[in-house]
């Protein structure tokens, strides 16, 4: 199986490289040409270029639903389908078959290795349509490269990155839960967590969604700078891990402290853990940076909202924001 | 009929303060055998680097007991948790060590001490969907979607495959251990019943590909077709590999 597939690669690249001119006895019959196969075979190609070349548009096409991922698998499903379908048409019925009892033995002078080349050569000169077939080829495997690099276009902007630091939390923003009700401080207990988001905007936005705890003040730890930011101890953190984005969903909350851990938010990802008490430190774990931190107050009607906006960019770490 | 009837409600209604009492006091009994070591002669707990010392001068080291109420003792009991063979563990599940009698003489009796009651949970009141959305919000980040359990730094979240209606409902307002807990203004005994609703539906998956493989998640699946595929495809390449003749 190898040797053909070298054998196609040299048919289709080394052309040319010959520096003999005078031509040798043949080693090769002359191979009738197998026109037909030919076509077929660049067919196949061409059929695996265009599913291929389907792939993109499909991932780019999110209105499609949930068929997305289905067309997305068919699109890469096929093209690979028919590329093997152009090796085998290739390794059948276009390289000459011979039947080897003993393998070759290892080229050793200079006039054996000439004589292989030769061979290798020879072989190919039942193709008639190489160009064909050679740009056929070079199609398919551009569109295929082309499909598995269009996922890399989710890996977030490249050139307008300030968008990632815009939230909709500034000051005067009540917090709301998952039904759109205003907080409560009072709801808020020791050992208990909320998950929150900016009142009137968009709950799936990156910078939106908070985690809220309530710890004892008299454990708070927090900055001088950040004095104030938390009242009744009642603090709130960017529930968007800094490391890799995923949700803080995990909150350690000890119900005996003096006889296990002390409380934390953790990424059920990675583990990266962060402390509440202390601005979101980082504890343990990938992350690069603190989680940042949202100062509260809370408003005459005993709610929450928002007293500005967060300490640092919400979010997972990209270029420029991996410090602590 | 009726007034036999009421008759037999009476003699209950007269009979029960006192088997009560009983019962307390029977609890309280046990509780000085067993539980002071920790949570202190009174039951108001026994900081770790205090003077208290338990019976025989054991130093233990627990939480009061006092306000935790019936619902708390029930499900330390009958989980297994308590008694732990070391204070600084986490609570696992295990076979109770005491009978089902003496469990509900000890729940009476730290029931006594004040906190809420055994909570009665009613799965079949839930709405799935609502449980699958709140489960997914507030427990699926540590015990996993499908209820296996996980990991997070310092503790195990358990299964929750051998947990009854009432220890889910009663873990979820105590916060045993490590887990946060969830008083009834965050999530409301409505909410509550759904959730156990989908837990208990985890309890017996739907396993439309035939085949669970333990139900470890996605990505340990895939490892295991990618193993199964990769199998296959040696196997394949081994026979078009193969020479003929000879």
């Amino acid at each position: 199986m190898i040797d053909r597939l070298i054998a196609f690669l040299v048919l289709l690249f080394a052309r040319g490289k010959r520096r003999r001119t005078e031509p040798l006895d043949r080693l090769v019959p002359e191979a009738p040409a197998q026109r037909p196969w030919e076509l077929v075979a660049a067919a196949l190609l061409f059929l695996a270029m265009l599913s291929a070349a389907a792939f993109v548009p499909i991932y780019a096409i999110d209105s499609l639903g949930h068929i997305q991922t289905q067309l997305l698998g068919l699109s890469l499903g096929l093209a690979f389908a028919f590329v093997a379908a152009a090796c085998v048409v290739f390794a059948k019925r276009l390289v000459p078959q011979e039947t080897v009892v003993e393998p070759y033995p290892a080229p050793e002078t200079e006039h054996e290795q000439e004589r292989l080349g030769e061979l290798v050569a020879e072989s190919g000169d039942g193709l008639t349509r190489k160009r064909l077939l050679k740009f056929a080829g070079a199609g398919a495997g551009a569109a295929l490269g082309a499909a598995l690099l269009t996922p890399a276009a989710s890996l977030g902007p490249f050139i307008d990155v300030a968008q990632l630091r815009k939230t909709a939390w500034r000051r005067g923003v009540r917090l709301v839960d998952d039904f759109g009700d205003p907080i409560p401080a009072k709801r808020v207990h020791v050992g208990s967590f909320l998950t929150a988001y900016p009142e009137g905007a968009d709950h799936d936005a990156l910078g939106s969604p908070l985690v809220v705890v309530r710890l004892r003040i008299q454990d708070l730890q927090l900055p001088e700078a950040r004095a104030g930011w938390a009242p009744g101890g009642i603090v709130a953190y960017s529930k968007i891990c800094t490391h890799a984005g995923c949700a803080i969903a995990l909150y350690r909350a000890p119900l005996f402290e003096p006889t296990s851990s002390r409380p934390a938010l953790v990424c059920p990802c990675h583990y990266s853990t962060f402390d509440p008490a202390a601005g979101g430190k980082v504890l343990f774990g990938p992350a690069g940076r603190n989680l940042p931190q949202l100062p509260l107050e809370i408003d005459g009607e005993g709610n929450l909202h928002a007293a500005g906006t967060f300490s640092g960019p919400p979010g997972p770490s990209w270029w420029g924001v991996r410090f602590r | 009929m009726l007034k036999r009837f009421s008759v037999v409600v009476a003699a209950l209604a007269l009979c029960a303060p006192g088997a009560h009492a009983d019962l307390i006091s029977r609890g309280r009994s046990l509780y000085q055998q067993g539980c002071i070591s920790c949570h202190g002669l009174s039951a108001r707990g026994v900081q770790p680097y205090g003077h208290a010392r338990g019976a025989g001068g054991v130093r233990g080291a627990g939480p009061s007991l006092v306000g935790v109420g019936a619902l708390a003792a029930d499900l330390y009991l009958s989980a297994g948790y308590m008694p732990l063979r070391n204070a600084r563990q986490q609570p696992v599940r295990h076979q109770p060590l005491y009978s089902a009698d003496d469990i509900r003489a000890l729940v009476a009796y730290i029931g006594s001490l004040g906190g809420p009651p055994i909570p009665h949970a009613h799965p079949e009141r839930g709405s799935l969907p609502q449980g699958l959305r709140l489960y997914t919000e507030n427990c699926a980040g540590c015990h996993q979607m499908d209820a296996q359990g996980g990991l997070v730094i310092g503790a195990l979240p358990p299964p929750l495959q051998s947990a009854s209606p009432t220890q889910i409902a009663e873990a979820v307002r105590v916060g045993p251990y490590l887990m946060p807990r969830f008083p009834k203004d965050v999530l409301s005994d409505r909410q509550l019943d759904s959730i156990i609703a989908y837990v208990e539906l985890t309890k017996h998956p739907v396993d439309r590909g035939g085949w669970g493989i333990g139900h470890i998640g996605a990505i340990p699946e895939g490892l295991v077709a990618w193993l199964l595929a990769g199998t296959v495809l040696v196997v394949l390449a081994r026979i078009i590999g193969e020479r003929r003749g000879e």
